[in-house]
């Protein structure tokens, strides 16, 4: 295509850094020795390797010996999750909430038929805003609750829990706390060393790492089970060969995103901030999906009512603008995003929600692009959509759907 | 990303007669803005009972757009009866085809077309007679049989993709098993479903104590053990091991390895067997 490309949809993937690529290429070529070896050759590697986990420890607070490489942020979320269970065998229950990514939602969903034990799993809801209620937490927490697991950040909206101050109140009752912070990690910071979290997990690609490779922060006296059995690994906490090049590459971009921090909370912001304002005023009958303040400064999720998420991304696909969408079209399923659902977006918005999530490669003359190109896009399909009328905007017809989803 | 072919994307990006005809002889609404899509069709006939001129307005993906724009280009110059005959096939075939989890769409603008002749005829709409089987979608019994029928559908799942049946809640699922079964009055032709049989609990109850008294509880007796049901909740069999088998260190072992495993062979394959918390 000869389009250029707009990339928006950094909570997807995002582009592997230059410099980032550049350290780790030679670990593909001459530099391809095995860490665990007694020869020089390997050993190197390894010395390596130290220094990646210590670039990633000081992204987060974290001692080196705290971390272990898994394969995907998925896996970061299985391994905490598992070992909780299988540390506390007599505890049966889990606390999550209902917005959790599937590498957490699905994974206690189907723990019953996983462990053959029966579990109780309490999904938090949360406000119209995306946030959770506090009280109803800790009113959560059993007796017999093994791990509490709630994202740091929301993929979708963007919307930040207060992890932090939910880990103390676990702890203060001797529960574990578990937090997916694939999108949070490289883009606001994070302070591990005075935090009371047992489990974290990290995705490489979510901060211009590759793919394959994620980590597992494991607090110094967490009790652990491994999830993947085999060599004497990460100290034995999971068997496999370390994925070198990698590894490499995810400790020189987290320490890219460390001195990126501060243009990403300022200037990405405010070219965030400028996208979903001139958006949200340019296009009536818009609306934004999670809190304003508590949030990535990275991502905007904005629901344009009366269209369908679907048509408006393929649009946007015309002009070189990658973009995602909670509407049930594109998700392959008949349903809108369990997210939106879950904070009651209704129905007339839910199907025509984009997110735009941008990173440090975004500049002021994309913004300016996709502020140019979005609004005839929804209008083109608003004139052609049986429930819009520019006569008297607004609903005609609507919900008269009898589905037990909202 | 779906792989949608050009005419898809023609239709999609350049669609045509968008718009509503003025003074229509015929207007079809069908789904909902809950739903997801819904596409209203109005025409408007000649002095020979030809469709002179046909519009849509749609809310939905790129292929309910593509869906509709073809089916307007389609009809025009046809008679009512000749409409009529227009099946979802059909329009899915002027598309150069549409992927499977979208059948749908064309199923929505061919019955958007059904509604638009009915309401020129003053006639009830055909498919709305039927029981309503999926309450999420609001899918009648007629509407599932004969997509069935059309496209020769044999599974639960290429329902849903065809009529948006079974795609919410999922609690229609037996029912419609049930209408395929009726269809096809063949069970060999259809592929079976990878959910597990229902049964209802007082069946499980009751084929759980068989399979205790005849096989379990003489096999522990042996070993001066047994066992007690205690409760059945969903796939969960609860029991009590009583006798030696409640001090036994093995217990465990017992019943996954063993209780465990029969009632999975000789009852259901998805049952979960727990000791009850004493």
């Amino acid at each position: 295509m000869s389009t250029p490309v707009v990339y928006m949809d950094n909570n997807a993937t995002t582009k592997v850094a230059p410099e980032v690529l550049a350290e780790m290429m030679p670990y593909f070529s001459e530099l391809y020795g095995n860490p665990s070896s007694m020869h020089t050759f390997g050993g190197q590697v390894g010395k390596k390797l130290a220094n990646a986990r210590q670039q990633i420890a000081s992204l987060i607070g974290a001692s080196t010996d705290e971390l272990l490489f898994t394969s995907c942020g998925t896996e970061s979320d299985s391994t905490a999750i598992l070992s909780a269970l299988q540390s506390f065998p007599e505890r049966r229950h889990i606390v999550t909430t209902r917005v959790e990514h599937p590498a957490v939602k699905n994974l206690c969903e189907h723990l019953d038929k996983l462990t053959g034990h029966k579990h109780r799993v309490t999904q938090l809801p949360v406000d119209r805003e995306g946030r959770l209620d506090l009280k109803q937490y800790e009113e959560s927490l059993a007796e017999d609750t093994a791990i509490v697991s709630v994202m740091w950040a929301n993929n979708e909206t963007g919307v930040l829990f207060p992890v932090e101050e939910m880990a103390r109140i676990a702890k203060s009752r001797g529960i574990l706390f578990h937090t997916d912070a694939v999108q949070a990690v490289g883009k606001v910071p994070i302070d591990l060393s005075g935090s009371a979290i047992d489990f974290l997990s990290i995705s490489g690609h979510k901060l211009h790492a590759p793919k394959g490779i994620g980590v597992l922060y494991v607090r110094r006296g967490t009790p652990f089970v491994p999830f993947l059995i085999g060599g004497h690994q990460e100290k034995g906490r999971r068997g496999g060969t370390e994925n070198v090049a990698a590894i490499i590459a995810l400790g020189k971009a987290c320490e890219l995103a460390a001195s990126r921090m501060e243009e990403e909370n300022t200037r990405v912001k405010a070219l965030r901030d400028k996208l979903e304002n001139g958006l949200l005023t340019a296009i009536p009958h818009a609306m934004l999906n999670g809190h304003k303040e508590e949030r990535l400064p990275n991502t905007t999720n904005i629901s344009f009512e009366y269209v369908e998420g679907e048509a408006i991304l393929l649009h946007l696909d015309q002009f070189g603008i990658c973009a995602s969408s909670g509407s049930a079209c594109t998700s392959g399923s008949l349903e809108p995003s369990h997210v939106l659902r879950a904070m009651g977006v209704p129905f007339t918005a839910a199907h025509g929600s984009v997110r735009l999530s941008l990173s440090v490669y975004n500049t002021e003359a994309e913004a300016d692009y996709v502020l140019e190109k979005l609004p005839p896009i929804i209008e083109k399909l608003r004139a052609m959509s049986p429930f819009w009328q520019s006569a008297h905007k607004g609903s005609v017809g609507g919900a008269s759907c009898k589905c037990q989803c909202s | 990303m779906w792989e949608y072919t050009d005419k898809v994307r023609d239709h999609f990006m350049n669609p045509r007669n968008v718009g509503e005809v003025e003074n229509a002889d015929g207007v079809g609404e069908v789904g909902s803005l809950a739903c997801g899509d819904a596409l209203k069709l109005s025409f408007k006939l000649d002095t020979d009972g030809r469709i002179a001129d046909a519009k849509f307005k749609t809310f939905g993906c790129a292929s309910a757009i593509a869906s509709s724009s073809a089916l307007t280009e389609m009809i025009k110059g046809l008679t009512l009866d000749e409409a009529a005959r227009i099946s979802n096939e059909d329009i899915a075939e002027y598309l150069g085809g549409l992927p499977k989890e979208k059948m749908h769409c064309s199923v929505m603008g061919r019955e958007a077309l059904e509604a638009a002749i009915a309401n020129h005829r003053g006639t009830p709409l055909p498919m709305a007679q039927g029981e309503v089987v999926c309450e999420c979608f609001g899918v009648t019994d007629l509407e599932v049989r004969r997509a069935i029928q059309e496209s020769n559908l044999k599974s639960v799942e290429e329902i849903t993709n065809f009529t948006k049946a079974g795609g919410g809640c999922g609690k229609c699922h037996e029912r419609l098993e049930a209408i395929l079964r009726e269809v096809h009055q063949d069970l060999q032709k259809i592929i079976p479903d990878h959910r597990p049989a229902r049964l209802t609990n007082i069946q499980k109850i009751k084929m759980i104590e068989e399979v205790l008294d005849r096989e379990i509880r003489p096999a522990l007796r042996k070993d001066g053990g047994d066992i007690e049901l205690v409760d059945v909740d969903g796939d969960f069999v609860v029991v009590s091991l009583r006798g030696a088998c409640g001090t036994c260190k093995k217990s465990q072992t017992t019943l996954k390895e063993y209780v465990e495993k029969k009632l999975r062979e000789q009852v259901l394959e998805s049952l979960i067997v727990e000791e009850a918390k004493s």
